[in-house]
């Protein structure tokens, strides 16, 4: 077949070929960008553009069908200096640890328990993913109701140690308590099967070299188990700073009415709720715009620490 | 690596901010207004949109009656929450700022219209549709809350609140109290009388407390107190601040205070759930009541507490708190039609039906001498003859002025008297905290 090709002319290699050299090199250069493009023009819409009006906004004396008035960044001035503002990054970050810690560490021991022989293994492992498939607010309204006042649970239990009715929603301890119960009745168990995968990609050999040498199976785990987990460690802190730094639906159930106060004096009011109460309930949209922004600082900066830490866990250089 | 890291960071940020706006977008799924076009044959749907719990704006029977007699002009009536500074208004300012989704007819409460009156571009003038000639069905505050601050009228007065105070008969038997309703008015004439019936009722350790919480005394003897004072509350007529200085706010607090003090509140929240259940349960005896809370209790309470409330005069004579108004957004396709059902739910019938619904006074003046009002009797409430005790409540009714926001210092200064009942705020800097609320709400 090729044999009856003639060879293209010698002397106007440019004008048949041209094209085609140009096509193949859009081929080569262009359509994997085309190929790709769908997922950033939807995060330009939904990612980029608000994050850019969100910041225009925020220059704004903004009212929510009202005024509007350039202001430059006195929002930010009037916020760094907002008292409520700074008890809601309190409360955020206070959550954050409360929650996360214990969680982290159950999560561990849940997925090293779990990557053992068991009988009915695959139960075992559904099971513990069961609470992140039932909704955030049923476990919220569940959760609110165990530590209610007068009919709860968590009461009822304390009254046999005679321990007067507590209101959760009273104190920051105590609503810190409840609120971080509820994140981790829901996530510890995602946080586990995905340090379980990981766990199974660790080689059979290492566990069996360090037996013969004699290490002990809490030795086995803090040497080889934990140190080869850093990169989804890594990975299950970052997801779990960027949901405990927007966390929002837990306590705003947990406070009974959507008012975004997060109790009387503001106990248990995260920054996204003060986001919320500011542009919703008070009808500030360029204040609320500001708080988000800095509460996107907030993250930005929570992650590299986070980064930081978890880098040099399990001895890595 | 790097990459990778960049993702993620941009990713949490928009973790956050799609977080917010989701919470924010409300989501109500309401039909934009007027979907149809108005082609001659074609029905006209009114969306008439409202707020509040139980029985609500009761305006069941009423539009089922004028859509049988109109079939031109069908209404649809949707009530959206009980909720109205948190959830009803949001959502409206909202749906006005977009241009699209609020209703035809829109309920607005007291505490909002000096919000909206300072946002004429969003509202119809119903003068143009010939409303002007309604003033006089209206007491004249009532009637001139409903100019905005172009001096046009975008709003028809519906209820009243009026002011008793409703009890649990079966409560005060238990606490050895009387329980008919006469007896029941003697034993408080003042503020005085109710504190120390209040001591009794709770000397005798029935299990239940003598108050629901601290908010719904408080809002009583804010809206009996503020008449006194130049009937104003938060903010004077031009708009400032007073919540220092007006002497009807500090008389309300240092009432709840009082009451705080002494016990005597079951520490509940209005409008939540534990008041749902403490208001059907029996977990307290009084509640101070205008006339849209007997909807309100008669909705929470259910039929089998039929006969359990009822209702006797409020301490310290009259008052009143709450009421609303219709307006017609812009945005509404038809104006014309939506002023005529404005026109309709205002009027006489409306304001009648409404009444016999839920309770609701009526604010107009020809309603409120019908027969049919004036000798209403509320079966769920023991047959009591809230039409004659709600009329000796509005009597010489001064109504109070409200401020652009009156809505957000409100709900700023009621968390901080929460506060203090429930333990968080200590009772001496309780003052201090909620001027302090009430001044950074106002901005």
């Amino acid at each position: 077949m090729t044999l009856q090709l003639a060879p293209p002319p010698r002397h106007a290699p440019g004008r048949r070929t041209a094209p085609a050299r140009r096509m193949a090199r859009f081929d080569v250069k262009g359509v994997p960008y085309l190929l790709v493009s769908p997922y950033f023009l939807l995060f330009a819409v939904f990612g980029i553009f608000p994050l850019g009006y969100t910041l225009w906004v925020s220059l704004h004396d903004w009212e929510l069908a009202g005024d509007t008035e350039f202001t430059g960044v006195a929002n930010y001035g009037e916020l760094i200096t907002d008292e409520a503002f700074w008890n809601a990054v309190v409360n955020t970050l206070g959550m954050f640890v409360v929650a996360t810690l214990p969680q982290m560490v159950l999560a561990l021991l849940l997925a090293n328990a779990l990557n053992k022989k068991l009988r009915g293994r695959l139960l075992l492992r559904l099971g513990v993913l069961l609470p992140l498939v039932t909704s955030v607010v049923a476990v919220a309204v569940v959760f609110s109701q165990l530590y209610s006042r007068d009919y709860g649970l968590f009461n009822w239990i304390l009254s046999w140690f005679g321990v007067d009715p507590i209101i959760w929603q009273n104190e920051k301890w105590s609503s810190w308590i409840a609120i971080s119960t509820m994140i981790d009745w829901r996530w510890t168990g995602y946080n586990a099967i995905i340090l379980l995968a990981a766990m199974q990609t660790i080689p059979r050999d290492l566990y069996e070299a360090a037996a013969i040498d004699g290490a002990s199976a809490r030795t086995q785990f803090w040497r080889i188990t934990v140190p080869m987990l850093r990169p989804t460690i890594v990975f299950v802190v970052f997801i779990s700073t960027i949901g405990g730094l927007t966390l929002f639906a837990e306590p705003v159930m947990f406070e009974g009415n959507p008012m975004m106060t997060g109790g009387t004096t503001g106990q248990y009011q995260t920054v996204a709720m003060f986001i919320v109460k500011s542009a919703f309930r008070d009808f500030e949209m360029g204040y609320a715009a500001a708080a988000a922004w800095l509460l996107f600082v907030l993250i930005l900066i929570g992650t590299m620490i986070n980064y930081w830490f978890t880098r040099r866990i399990g001895g890595a250089k | 690596m790097k990459n990778h890291k960049r993702f993620v960071v941009t990713g949490a940020a928009m973790t956050a901010l799609l977080a917010i706006a989701a919470c924010s977008g409300g989501g109500g799924g309401a039909t934009p207004s007027g979907s149809q076009s108005s082609a001659a044959a074609e029905p006209v749907t009114i969306n008439v949109h409202t707020f509040g719990g139980g029985e609500n704006f009761g305006y069941d029977e009423a539009v089922k009656k004028w859509n049988a007699e109109h079939p031109n002009i069908q209404i649809k009536y949707t009530n959206l929450t009980d909720r109205f500074e948190d959830v009803y208004l949001p959502q409206l300012l909202q749906r006005l700022q977009a241009g699209a989704g609020a209703g035809d007819v829109v309920g607005i409460d007291e505490g909002a219209m000096g919000l909206m009156a300072a946002r004429p571009q969003f509202f119809t003038d119903l003068g143009q549709y010939g409303l002007e000639s309604r003033k006089a069905d209206f007491p004249a505050a009532k009637w001139e809350a409903g100019r905005n601050a172009d001096g046009k009228l975008f709003a028809l007065g519906t209820d009243m609140g009026g002011m008793t105070m409703c009890y649990r008969k079966d409560l005060f038997k238990k606490a050895g109290l009387p329980t008919e309703r006469e007896e029941v008015g003697k034993l408080w004439p003042d503020w005085n009388a109710f504190l120390e019936t209040g001591k009794k009722f709770e000397a005798a350790k029935t299990g239940a407390k003598f108050m629901d919480g601290p908010n719904t005394i408080y809002n009583v003897i804010l809206f009996q107190e503020a008449p006194k004072n130049g009937n104003i509350s938060y903010f004077d007529k031009s708009n400032q601040l007073v919540i220092e200085s007006n002497p009807a706010v500090k008389t309300s607090f240092d009432w709840v205070t009082t009451f705080s003090k002494a016990g005597m509140t079951a520490k509940l929240q209005a409008w939540s759930p534990a008041w749902d259940k403490a208001i059907k349960g029996g977990g307290f005896a009084t509640m101070g009541c205008p006339s849209w809370m007997l909807g309100v209790i008669e909705g929470k309470a259910g039929e089998s507490n039929k006969g359990n409330w009822d209702v006797a005069a409020v301490p310290g004579g009259t008052g009143n708190w709450g009421g609303s108004w219709l307006a017609v957004p812009k945005q509404s396709k038809h104006p014309k039609e939506a002023a005529e059902v404005v026109n309709y739910l205002t009027g006489k019938e409306g304001h009648v039906a409404a009444f016999k619904e839920a309770g609701a006074f009526p604010s107009s003046l020809p309603a409120q001498q019908d027969p049919e009002v004036a000798g209403l009797k509320n079966a769920y409430f023991n047959d009591a003859p809230t039409g004659q005790i709600f009329s000796e409540s509005v009597k010489n009714l001064q109504p109070v002025f409200f401020g652009e926001k009156h809505a957000q210092v409100k709900t700023a200064v009621e968390k901080v008297i929460e506060g203090m009942d429930q333990g968080a705020v200590k009772y001496d800097e309780a003052w201090s905290k909620f001027v302090a609320a009430g001044v950074k709400a106002a901005g």
